[in-house]
């Protein structure tokens, strides 16, 4: 993958398949401890415990197009290339936490991309035939915070315009730019 | 700054034109997204074919995605369903063809054949 939205894009598919109704994203980029973590958080059906300990194995997987699952795999070598690790917790019922770390400044970490299209792109991706899931993304920058969450959006909205209205996505993308710039170059 | 009261203004304009919109059976437009799709640059063809369609105010066009197809190496891949029509499958798509696929074959009807899977084969 390119970049780390990227990789929680893919993460947070998993999520979706696991028929999560709300997924909570949370990215932290900390200079001080020089750490960066992603944490992915849902209520999915979560993994029983022999999946959960074979699933950093590339050669496993539930799905049945594809002989090889390598969207975890791929993350923990992320991590690993960065003096980092992802470690995962899980039990059936209750969903699944993924927690990545980096070192922030290692020269191999990938850079964290287009956060804003990797919310879009998992809005659009949770439609389902009961409603759509609920993504809460926080990115905290030392030490600052913004916080986008789709339900304060669908309640803005109420129960006749979909969060899926090509002006509502647009709107929900320039949010979140501006969100994370202001976060980034914004005043103290 | 985006503002919510810019997303109530979006929410009252939806709002006016739903109905209008409603029983209108239409095109559906399917993006390969899994961690092969997405490692080829499934999103920003995914949001491609979002703006288009906005730019073009098609609004009985629904985007949706799809998990591994299993043809890894052709993706991204994107499948178009038109009503009556018979699937078609677009393979190692990007921006640009993402553009000409809105345009071409969801508004005007026309196949761009170069980009199917069929082509891809030959
Ligand atoms: N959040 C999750 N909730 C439940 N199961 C998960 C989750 N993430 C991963 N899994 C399980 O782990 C398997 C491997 O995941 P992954 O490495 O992303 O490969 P893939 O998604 O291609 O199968 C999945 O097929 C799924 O069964
Ligand atoms: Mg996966």
């Amino acid at each position: 993958m390119k970049d780390l939205s990227l990789h929680v894009l893919d993460l947070a598919q998993n999520a979706i398949s696991a028929v999560a109704d709300l997924v909570a994203i949370s990215i932290n980029e900390d200079a001080v401890s020089d750490r960066l973590t992603i944490l992915i958080e849902d209520n999915g059906k979560g993994m029983p415990p022999e999946l959960l300990a074979s699933v950093k194995d590339p050669f496993v997987t539930t799905r049945t197009s594809r002989r090889i699952g390598l969207g975890i795999p791929l993350m923990l070598a992320a991590c690993r290339r960065c003096d980092g690790d992802l470690e995962i917790v899980s039990s059936l019922g209750s969903g699944t936490k993924l927690t990545a770390v980096f070192r922030y400044s290692h020269i191999d970490r990938a850079p964290i991309g287009n956060m804003a299209e990797t919310l879009v792109t998992l809005i659009l991706c949770g439609i389902n035939e009961k409603g759509s899931v609920d993504f809460v993304y926080t990115h905290m920058l030392n030490g600052r915070t913004f916080v986008f969450d789709t339900r304060e959006i669908k309640a803005v909205l109420g129960a006749d315009v979909s969060l899926t209205e090509p002006e509502v996505l647009a709107w929900i993308n320039d949010y979140i730019k501006e969100g994370l710039a202001n976060l980034h170059g914004g005043v103290q | 700054m985006k503002s919510i009261q810019e997303l109530e203004e979006i929410r009252r304009r939806t709002l006016e034109t739903i109905n209008v919109r409603k029983d209108r059976s239409g095109t559906r437009v399917v993006v390969g997204m899994a961690t092969c799709g997405i490692a080829a640059g499934a999103r920003p063809v995914l949001l491609t074919i979002m703006d288009e369609v906005k730019k073009n105010s098609l609004a009985d066009v629904i985007v949706a995605q799809t998990g591994c197809i299993g043809m890894c190496r052709l993706e991204p891949i994107v499948e178009v369903y038109r009503p009556g029509e018979e699937k078609v499958t677009y393979v190692k798509v990007n921006e640009g063809k993402a553009i000409r696929i809105v345009n071409e074959h969801i508004r005007q009807g026309k196949v761009v054949e170069e980009y199917t899977i069929g082509a891809e084969d030959k």
